[in-house]
């Protein structure tokens, strides 16, 4: 029986845990894959108050040792329905679910094709590479990886980057190709084409796909309310449409999706879970 | 664990004639350094080797490690599975069993 049933163990998720068990609940927390989320696959992280720098691993890292030293239990879980949980008797849960990378519809998984040029960039020492989308994340990676690859293009659909003007003006080595869409990949085992609609053919070793994220939130797509994109409705006091579910973090619909507000989020929907126990159900640990 | 060279490779890896794993891996990769202590872990329990990729590109080429961490079963010098990404200890241990 567990007070709190937390989904995802990455930033707000690992919050929530903290803000919960802290105050003497008992946390359960559940995690897919890895510990730690989207942002271990970040180089380096310089905008979270308190550190002028660290890497997203060792953020990481340090957020998962702080939850192993409290009262918390941890464990690998693909929770595929709410229902699953009925075995922990929560009261309540907080849903952290994180979002991953769209999948662009044109580009097959094949050997070759990335959704994260930190982690794989650097395998492309010399190599030709392409980076599809507009914004921050597409134009980071094509600097990261102009620092890699002999060639790196840039293809975006529209004709200006939504990304900020700080990237823009360190995109240099990049062939920016705009207004273009990616119509084909060829490859048998490992991508080697990409075709365009303005009848380009480019040659890839690699194509690093940036078009955006899209929330993990597939689970409770029939339970809570979603808007159009799939993000569970939920305004900053991070309550659902179902009094004992919150949610925090990236799934949940804002403006802003950072690290400090995925942190946020999970103290906030700890601190409103317990609010909620206590006022519904007396319950005084 | 390390491999230091090719040969090293062909001795403890191809010509195993255990059930062998191999984790490619880099200095740089976060979901590498979160999967290092867990293969760690389980050294006692199965043959497992690391690769840095950096250090040996040749062999990372020829097994067309394309992202990492990529984790590689070998049988009999053959590739018996191969996945990519983190993977927990049960699941690694379900790639071995």
């Amino acid at each position: 029986m567990y007070d709190i049933v937390i989904l995802g163990a990455g930033t707000a998720g690992m919050t929530a845990a903290i803000y919960a068990s802290r105050a003497g609940y008992k946390v359960l927390l559940l995690e897919k894959e890895m510990y730690g989320g989207q942002i271990v696959n970040t180089e380096v992280v310089e905008n979270y108050p308190g550190f002028q720098q660290i890497s997203g691993f060792d953020y990481a890292n340090n957020l998962y040792n702080q939850v192993k030293n409290l009262n918390v239990d941890f464990e690998f879980q693909d929770v595929k329905s709410l229902d699953e949980l009925k075995k922990y008797n929560p009261k309540t849960i907080i849903l952290a679910l994180g979002a991953r990378h769209k999948k662009h519809e044109k580009i097959k998984d094949l050997n070759g094709v990335s959704y994260c040029a930190t982690c794989d960039g650097p395998l492309y020492k010399d190599k030709t590479v392409a980076v599809i989308g507009g914004g921050n994340t597409a134009l980071i990676d094509a600097i990261f990886l102009s620092k890699y690859a002999k060639k790196v293009y840039l293809i975006h659909r529209r004709d200006k980057f939504k990304a900020e003007q700080k990237y823009i003006e360190s995109l240099n080595n990049v062939e920016i190709i705009l207004n273009t869409n990616v119509i084909d990949c060829i490859g048998n085992e490992k991508i080697e084409k990409l075709i365009l609609d303005n009848n380009q053919e480019i040659e890839v070793d690699g194509v690093f796909v940036a078009i955006g994220i899209t929330p993990n939130t597939e689970i409770v797509k029939d339970i809570l309310k979603l808007d159009n994109n799939g993000y569970i409705i939920a305004g900053e006091d991070c309550k659902t449409n179902i009094e004992n579910i919150f949610v925090a973090g990236d799934c949940r619909t804002k403006e802003i999706r950072q690290l400090v507000t995925a942190s946020s989020d999970g103290a906030i929907a700890a601190l409103n879970a317990i609010k909620y126990m206590e006022e519904k159900n007396g319950n005084k640990k | 664990m390390e491999i230091k060279n090719k040969q090293e490779f062909e001795e403890k890896v191809l010509n195993s004639n255990k059930k062998v794993l191999v984790d490619f891996y880099a200095d740089w990769c976060g979901p590498c350094k979160m999967l290092a202590p867990i293969l760690e872990g389980l050294k006692n329990d199965y043959e497992i080797y690391k690769v840095n990729v950096d250090n040996l590109q040749e062999l990372a080429i020829k097994y067309a490690v394309m992202t990492i961490p990529t984790l590689i079963v070998f049988e009999n010098g053959e590739i018996k599975e191969k996945t990519v990404g983190f993977k927990n200890e049960n699941q690694i241990k379900d790639l071995m069993d």
